[in-house]
């Protein structure tokens, strides 16, 4: 749980798998940039261009998209012929509620968990209870609500879902704009308000008083879903983005070592539009994309989870 | 506090990592904390912080925006600079493997990754002569190992097993762990109690 720690403990013997040491782990990622790889070269390719960490998946969400049928956790052997290849961390994806595959994920020794929408669901009633894993997990989140509750069940990173292998940063948008809206509403209210906000939210009331004096949550909160380009990127951040995960933008790119160069460079200068300006000059195509209400109302991958 | 304290113009590097945190402890121990992104910002400062983050990111822009010179350049001329975790990388010397450039700066072989990978990440308490009796919180995330200290570097502190993992040469500090991840000032005091020209 997030409010920590307690001042007078003394470990005299080193303890893994403690708060401090999953959410501050994505402290450390703060600022950087997180890509999908689906191979060995692909993760090289994103250590050469400055990724804090790479996300270990078979396919991309744009692929994952049109090739429909049940995505799920990746095959190990993917996974470890990544995590050989690269010294940065690697992160790899369980379906929603899919505690077996997390278990499996944490066997392999990956470094972060993403309880993702974009593989199918396992679960239509419960998320993983990340609290029992001595691995760390981020998950993703359309507003504040959702955001607490998993914090609530141990998430140590948020992200904003987007609608996720589209190349449309419209719904990274809504759904960041709703996490800090939401934050901002809470310093609006008393006690009865904060007590009515955790009823609502189904969390802790503690948690929500905690984020209404801090204005922040108690993790890290990343934007993913829809970034194609440096600016793409460099919005997410000024929009309260603390860093930026990018999926089919880099690798269903033309020249994917030059973007994902460009959209690290973006992410950690965001507000130095001649900077944006200049890494974002000669990029080539940017992955193609998919407007918002081209897609039926069934396979928006945002709407998965609750 | 001393009075040369609270007006020390403390940096950050802010590339990537938690630099937040440096910055709000500084900044709470009065000093006048400012985020490092250019070059041209180290005019700014006479103390400089390397956060914990990735190592190689860090590296790569920073060599990337031609802040490395300038770093050694006010480093060798006297500045105090205190590297974190990735941060100790940063400036180390020597670390086998680093896909990136580092800045070079203190006479000691750091290895990345030391204790595995996060599942092996820990907490615990750590003797600290120079801080005084009281344990202080060490918090190893994916943390480096110093394993070779040159002539004139010391070792601040060490693991039951020998490990150092904190070490001073000079104006140069390196920690393997992260002080600014914990309540516990006593660090940042201690770089702010370093001769600053």
């Amino acid at each position: 749980m997030p409010s920590r720690p307690a001042p007078t403990r003394v470990l005299a013997q080193p303890v893994t798998g403690t708060w401090l040491v999953k959410a501050g782990h994505a402290k450390m990622l703060r600022g950087g940039v997180i890509m999908d790889v689906i191979n060995a070269e692909q993760a090289k390719i994103a250590e050469d261009a400055g990724a804090c960490a790479v996300m270990a998946l078979e396919r991309v969400p744009s692929d994952i998209r049109t090739a429909g049928g049940v995505a799920r956790m990746s095959d190990p052997e993917m996974i470890i012929g990544i995590m050989k290849a690269v010294t940065i961390p690697v992160m790899a994806k369980c379906r929603i509620g899919h505690f077996a595959e997390a278990q499996v994920l944490q066997a392999l020794g990956v470094d972060y968990i993403d309880e993702s929408e974009v593989l199918t669901p396992a679960d239509e009633r419960y998320h993983v209870e990340k609290g029992t894993f001595t691995v760390p997990f981020v998950c993703g989140a359309r507003e504040l609500g959702e955001a607490l509750r998993r914090i609530a069940e141990g998430a140590a990173m948020m992200r904003s879902k987007g609608e996720a292998g589209t190349g449309n940063i419209v719904e990274a948008v809504r759904h960041i704009r709703a996490i800090t809206d939401g934050i901002r509403a809470l310093a609006a209210l008393d006690a009865k308000g904060l007590a009515k906000a955790a009823k609502e939210y189904r969390v802790p009331l503690a948690l929500v008083r905690q984020v209404a004096k801090d204005q922040k949550l108690p993790v890290v909160l990343f934007c993913a879903g829809g970034i194609a380009t440096p600016a793409d990127a460099s919005l997410m951040m000024q929009l309260g983005a603390e860093g930026n995960f990018v999926g089919s933008g880099i690798f269903k790119s033309s020249d994917p070592a030059r973007r994902a160069k460009a959209i690290v460079e973006a992410t950690t200068h965001f507000m130095d539009a001649k900077l944006v300006a200049s890494v974002s000059t000669g990029l080539g195509e940017a992955m193609r994309g998919i407007a918002l209400e081209a897609i039926p109302a069934g396979e928006r991958l945002a709407a998965r989870g609750w | 506090m001393t009075a040369r304290t609270t007006k020390a113009r403390v940096g950050v590097l802010a590339l990537q990592g938690d630099f937040r945190e440096h910055l709000e402890v500084l900044r709470a121990l009065g000093a006048t904390g400012s985020l490092v992104r250019r070059p041209e910002h180290l005019d700014l400062i006479d103390a400089l912080v390397i956060p914990g983050g990735e190592s190689t990111t860090i590296g790569k822009l920073a060599f990337q925006y031609g802040i490395i010179p300038k770093l050694r350049e006010r480093a060798a001329s006297g500045m105090p600079v205190w590297g974190t975790c990735a941060g100790a990388i940063f400036i180390a010397r020597r670390v086998p493997g680093h896909p990136h450039p580092i800045a070079d700066l203190m006479d000691v072989t750091v290895v990345r990754n030391a204790f595995g990978r996060q599942q092996e990440s820990f907490e615990l308490d750590l003797a600290i002569p120079s801080l005084g009796a009281v344990p202080f919180p060490g918090v190893f995330i994916r943390s480096p190992t110093i394993t070779a200290l040159g002539p004139n570097v010391v070792a601040m502190s060490s693991l039951p097993d020998g490990t150092v993992i904190a070490a001073r040469e000079g104006r140069l500090l390196a920690t393997s762990f992260h002080p600014e991840l914990t309540r516990d000032l006593r660090f940042h005091e201690y770089f702010l109690g370093i001769p600053r020209d």
